[in-house]
């Protein structure tokens, strides 16, 4: 059995003393833009990427409306941190060496950090029949398995490479679920996003294996701004993987992606993500600022499915989200979020019921242990148009220990009466009698209560690929070190 | 000097009228309230659902902000009024009546308790003016002006009210019954009026309070009430809140509790009518063995629009509260409903319960719920649910196999539905008053039904 | 059968135990013995102490041991954790078994079983190793297989989750098995079951507790000795013909028997 170590690993070296695995730097060396964000970035940015005309007027659109967002993101979320001086960010950082035609030409040592974090990527495409794309400080550094994608018609290629190879495709699509104007995040992330991944899947074809995209921040005071699009044509169906690691900085890294799913009639779009960006030391230094706008947009019978594990970052701020336009469209959230020593999460979903017959399903599972702070945030809506639209909710928490907390904060809006919404919610803590049952059966203290808060986010790790289940596992293990026992 | 912006200047001419006329008589600590309300009120002014503020993200007060309201200084005749008192009897030796018409106490209409027996229930103005009653370290302790511009505002025009207080280990159950009256206009002119209440039960008492609100159905009217609650050590309150404005009112209620050692505080919000109503109901368990149980009954119709604030704030260990409103919306109305439990760190085996449930009768109707949780300890019990939707249809069929039509088993179910929350009333007189207020309420129609909707239907078929 | 082999050490030696919960004494001075081999039935009504016993043997931190000894193999075991005590080879059947939801019984049975040879300084099962025996013992103890599959206890009915108890006993193979009250609440087949799998486990270096209110069970399983404990003693003890008048008189005459003698 292959089981690939897509995040687990050791460190070899890292700026903090921290628990962290996977805080090492890469010392690829990096081509830099200056600090700070200006028109001149901007185009610089673009610039750099070749990028035709349309797309740098569309970057300079969102970058104007940024100017005028004088206040600062949203406030009503559950998150407490010191403002960011935007000024202060590097806004492109590329490895330095030219894009690679194949993964011959691929930097050395950027592949060498790839093996060192579990992703060989040559091997890799071989033995777990995953498509790889590998992103480092925003640009896209290596995508595999391209021969056996292409052969079906299927495109997945990084960003830039699919602003120039298939501008038709990146132009109807792009800004279509999450239009450049959304929100703070996702209008700074449209003037500067840098790279990230892009499929499409045609009519009526099964992707056959997973594609992957493996993103990290390695260099220091940059912010990473990728953005991913994903078309489902019709009849079809994807399943999209995503990992996620930084090293462990003392200073905080602002992580502003924006994710678009657009799944058209009868398409089906999977997407799963391990977040495991570094959530700072035991005293909450440093960290990232995980600040992420992802939302699909299903048509007739098209059905998008969101499965996370959030066990990093400083700071977590993403409501990953459905727009249930077509009818009979399904939209499913499933989420595990952990928080412990001073990480905070205010996560959840929406999902905006427009078409007929609209299911949606969210299960959510919140760990709070530490010092941590854990908010499920949730909409669900209603539209009048949404006849016998249908919602079950259920959000559980779970505390470790007495100086954490667990919060639920539910919006339920409906203008429909054929409508049925249901939500569900509890916290509870891992018991002392289940300890012991578990502690008479022979396990210490700590095994039981890993073995208790894996059971309880089981049915979340089902919704996994196999191996990412795993990882989830894993994940979940390293994560809760010293927060039992 | 006394100022305020352009917008509230009529909010400002009444405050000097009365600080200069009725109300220059008040003892120096209420001027001083007053004043200092002011002040907050002129700064902060009305709550909008700008961007982040949570607490009125779904309701929009521009329409009162909007209106001319003015202050009647003074009391209008009682006559005719009293038809306006929810007509339910109850008698006994310890049963009194406090009836306020515009705000202003109607001694004719009342039956107060000003005696040495341990009871008082008299008018909040007259108890202000007794110093043994000491008001002063009392009134406003609760419901500070800072919480929001409407307390505020009440407070600047603190001028009379209901002022309870049972003694501490007065053996006898006590009933009282608070009416706040807005007379028929004589004239064109929107009154508004800010009723006061303050109840204090005193150790191991055992009180009911029945607080009621309506006005006639066809003035424009605005009512900003505040309640301030004190339920001592091994207390037992029973606390029912009726609101019955007409149908052109305007009502925005505050009400603070405290609760000390093992109390017990019930509470019972019902409301109908109203063009746009605000509840916003706060119960801070704060010592040991405290438990609270809120309820609440809303039906609304047409252009209504009603607004359920409550939090509970479980600020110390071994305390339990169990939170249940229920909805019917009709016609163009819409329901908000704002919950919020709060466990405190260290308030270690707390054990509540919060559901919110609504039934949507038109599809032109709509319901925003956010029910949350916010918990800082972990030997917790705590749950919440929410549901909105309808009539299960497989009931409805149920009845109609039995031979009922469609509307009557509709109305039966919807009456099913609401009587959860009514029969929570201990004080039987009101329990059947409410009943047939409220059967009377429910618009006679079939109900729309999901499982009408033929591709579900046909699933659901295919399911069994 | 190796009732007689008194001359070798006791598996378990209680020597006048006392214990509490919170201000409440429960046990106020135990005495017992329980050499291998044997099994020993404790009867009492309720409220006398029995699941006290049990648990207290267990290391539940619920209850303060307050005096005496307990020695399993020789070796002091009250200052020790539950999970060493469980993987010397102390098993505690559940009067009421714990739900773990989501906890695959596959994967707690594994881990138990990795824990107990660990300490005994033997390698973890291989995955391969430990489904064929569990499949065994499954077969063994005729417990429903779909059972292993699902989550530990989760949504099992009362007969289920004493079955299950069975089963991990079976699959931990203990040299002391306490079991409390495992046969309250079974029908008839149920018993049945249950009492087979506790025959399996009897061998000579072997012994069991069974904590019962019921004479019934020990239809099944007859016990070495019958101990009758009351008000946190062992007021009384003999040999099977004492569960028979227990049954016949109640227990109400040990109480008056009791009081007596006060």
């Amino acid at each position: 059995m292959t089981t690939p170590r897509v995040i687990s690993r050791d460190a070899t070296s890292s700026e903090l003393d921290s628990d962290y695995k996977w805080g090492f730097t890469i010392d690829i060396g990096s081509d830099l833009a200056p600090k700070g964000l200006s028109e001149e970035i901007v185009r610089l940015i673009s610039a750099k990427k070749e990028e035709p005309e349309w797309m740098l007027e569309w970057r300079l659109k969102a970058f104007r409306q940024w100017l005028k967002l004088k206040e600062q993101p949203p406030k009503w979320a559950n998150v407490e941190y010191p403002p960011i001086d935007y000024q202060d960010i590097y806004y492109y950082a590329a490895p330095k060496s030219d894009a690679p035609k194949s993964l011959d030409e691929v930097d050395p040592e950027i592949l060498e950090a790839f093996e060192k974090l579990g992703i060989p990527l040559a091997e890799r495409a071989k033995l777990a029949g995953v498509a790889v794309d590998a992103v480092v400080d925003s640009v896209s550094v290596a995508t595999t398995y391209q021969d056996t994608l292409e052969k079906q018609g299927i495109i997945f290629c990084s960003m830039s490479e699919a602003v120039k190879k298939h501008p038709e495709l990146v132009q109807k699509y792009l800004g279509s679920v999450v239009p450049y104007s959304d929100n703070f995040y996702a209008t700074l992330n449209s003037a500067v996003f840098t790279d990230g991944s892009f499929a499409y899947i045609p009519k009526g074809v099964r992707c056959p294996i997973e594609l992957m995209t493996y993103f990290r921040i390695n260099q220091a005071d940059s912010g990473q701004f990728e953005r991913t699009l994903i078309i489902a044509d019709e009849g079809s169906y994807v399943s999209y993987l995503e990992g996620c690691t930084a090293p462990a900085r003392k200073t905080h890294q602002l992580h502003a992606a924006v994710v678009e799913l657009v799944a058209l009639d009868d398409a089906e779009i999977k997407y799963s993500t391990l977040q495991n960006w570094f959530p700072g030391d035991k005293d909450g230094n440093g960290g990232v600022y995980n600040f992420v706008t992802k939302r699909g947009k299903a048509a007739k019978n098209a059905k998008i499915s969101w499965t996370q594990v959030e066990t990093g970052s400083a700071i977590t701020w993403k409501y990953p989200s459905v727009i249930l336009e077509g009818d009979n469209s399904v939209g499913e959230f499933y989420s595990v979020a952990l928080v412990n020593n001073h990480q905070q999460a205010d996560t959840g979903t929406k999902m905006i019921h427009i078409g007929k017959n609209t299911r949606s399903t969210i299960v959510a599972k919140g760990i709070s242990a530490g010092q941590g702070n854990a908010t499920y945030r949730g909409l669900v809506k209603v539209l009048a148009s949404a006849d016998g639209a249908k919602n079950f909710t259920q959000c559980d928490s779970l505390l470790v220990g007495d100086k954490c907390g667990a919060h639920t904060v539910p919006y339920i809006e409906v203008k429909n009466p054929t409508a049925q919404m249901e939500h569900e919610a509890s916290t509870s803590k891992v018991s002392d009698d289940q300890l012991f049952y578990c502690q008479q059966r022979g396990m210490s203290v700590e095994d039981a209560h890993f073995m208790i808060i894996n059971g309880f986010c089981r049915g979340i790790f089902q919704e996994l690929p196999f191996e990412f289940a795993m990882e989830a596992s894993q994940l979940l293990k390293v994560s809760l070190e010293g927060a039992v026992g | 000097m006394t100022t305020a912006p352009a917008k509230y200047a009529h909010y400002l001419a009444d405050f000097q009228s009365l600080t200069e006329g009725p109300g220059a008589e008040a003892p120096a600590w209420l001027k001083s309230a007053r004043d200092n309300a002011w002040t907050k009120f002129a700064a902060t002014g009305f709550p909008t659902a700008r961007r982040g503020n949570e607490r009125w993200k779904y309701t929009n007060v521009g329409p009162i902000a909007r209106t001319d309201f003015g202050y009647p200084l003074a009391p209008a005749p009682a006559d005719g009024s009293e038809g306006l008192v929810p007509s339910y009897q109850v008698s006994g030796q310890t049963v009194f009546d406090l009836i306020y018409v515009d705000g202003v106490y109607s001694p004719g209409l009342s039956s107060p308790a000003l005696d040495a027996s341990g009871v008082v229930a008299a008018s909040l103005a007259v108890a202000a003016g007794n110093d043994s009653l000491d008001l002063e370290g009392q009134v406003g302790r609760y419901a500070p002006p800072d919480d929001d511009g409407f307390a505020a505002l009440n407070t600047a025009f603190l001028r009379d009210g209901a002022y309870v207080n049972v003694a501490d280990d007065h053996a006898e159950k006590v009933v009282i019954r608070i009416s706040y009256i807005t007379s028929q206009s004589e004239d064109a002119n929107h009154k508004v009026t800010y009723p006061r209440t303050m109840i204090v039960a005193g150790r191991n008492t055992d009180i009911t309070v029945v607080e009621s609100y309506r006005g006639p159905q066809e003035s424009v009217y605005f009512t900003n009430a505040v309640t301030e609650i004190s339920v001592r050590e091994g207390a037992k309150l029973d606390h029912y809140r009726l609101l019955l404005e007409g149908g052109k009112a305007f009502h925005v209620g505050t009400s603070r509790v405290i609760q000390e050692k093992d109390s017990s505080f019930s509470s019972a919000s019902f409301a109908l009518g109203t063009t746009l109503a605000r509840n916003d109901l706060e119960v801070l368990l704060d010592a040991p063995g405290a438990y609270c149980s809120l309820n609440g009954l809303y039906l609304t119709a047409d252009n209504q629009h009603i607004d359920n604030l409550i939090s509970i704030d479980h600020a110390k260990p071994n305390c339990t509260s169990r939170l249940n409103y229920k909805g019917i919306l009709d016609g163009k109305s819409r329901a908000v409903f704002g919950g919020t439990v709060m466990v405190r760190r260290d308030a270690q085996k707390s054990d509540a319960e919060q559901t919110d449930k609504n039934l949507i009768l038109s599809n032109s109707a709509e319901v925003d719920s956010k029910p949350s949780l916010l918990i800082y300890a972990d030997d917790v019990k705590c749950s919440h649910g929410a549901t909105a939707g309808h009539i299960d249809a497989d009931t409805l069929f149920y009845l109609r196999s039995r031979g009922l039509d469609l509307d009557t088993a509709s109305r039966m179910l919807v009456h099913a539905f609401a009587s959860e929350i009514i029969n929570t009333v201990n004080l039987e007189p009101l329990q059947d008053y409410l009943n047939t207020l409220f059967a009377a309420a429910i618009p006679n129609k079939a109900l729309p039904i999901a499982g009408l909707v033929p591709s579900r239907r046909a699933k659901a078929a295919g399911d069994k | 059968m190796a009732t007689e082999t008194k001359k070798s050490t006791p598996l378990l030696s209680i020597k006048g135990l006392t214990a509490s919960a919170g201000d409440l004494k429960i046990l106020k001075g135990i005495d017992l013995d329980i050499y291998p081999g044997e099994v020993h039935a404790i009867m009492g009504p309720n409220g006398s102490g029995k699941s006290t016993l049990t648990n207290v043997l267990a290391g539940r931190p619920d209850y303060t041991v307050t005096g005496g000894e307990v020695l399993f193999e020789g070796q002091s075991i009250l200052g020790l954790e539950p999970e060493i005590r469980a993987r010397m080879g102390l098993f505690l059947a559940f009067q009421y078994p714990l739900e773990l939801p989501g906890v695959r019984a596959w994967q707690f049975l594994k881990a138990g079983v990795d824990a107990k040879r660990l300490h005994n300084g033997q390698e973890e099962m291989s995955a391969r190793e430990f489904d064929q025996m569990l499949k065994a013992k499954v077969a063994e103890v005729q417990i429903d297989p779909e059972l292993v599959r699902r989550a530990v206890n989760e949504g099992f009915s009362g007969g289920e989750k004493k079955r299950n108890e069975v089963l991990q006993m079976a699959v931990l193979d203990p040299k002391l098995a306490l079991l409390d009250e495992t046969d309250s609440g079974l029908d008839i087949d149920a018993l049945r079951i249950v009492s087979d799998g506790v025959n399996l486990l009897r061998s000579p270096d072997k012994a069991v507790v069974l904590v019962t209110h019921y004479q019934r069970i020990l239809n099944y399983i007859s016990p070495n000795h019958v101990h009758v404990l009351y008000d946190g003693r062992i007021v009384r003890s003999g040999g099977p013909e004492l569960a028979h008048e227990l049954e016949e008189k109640g227990y109400d005459w040990i109480k008056d028997l009791v009081d007596a003698t006060v």
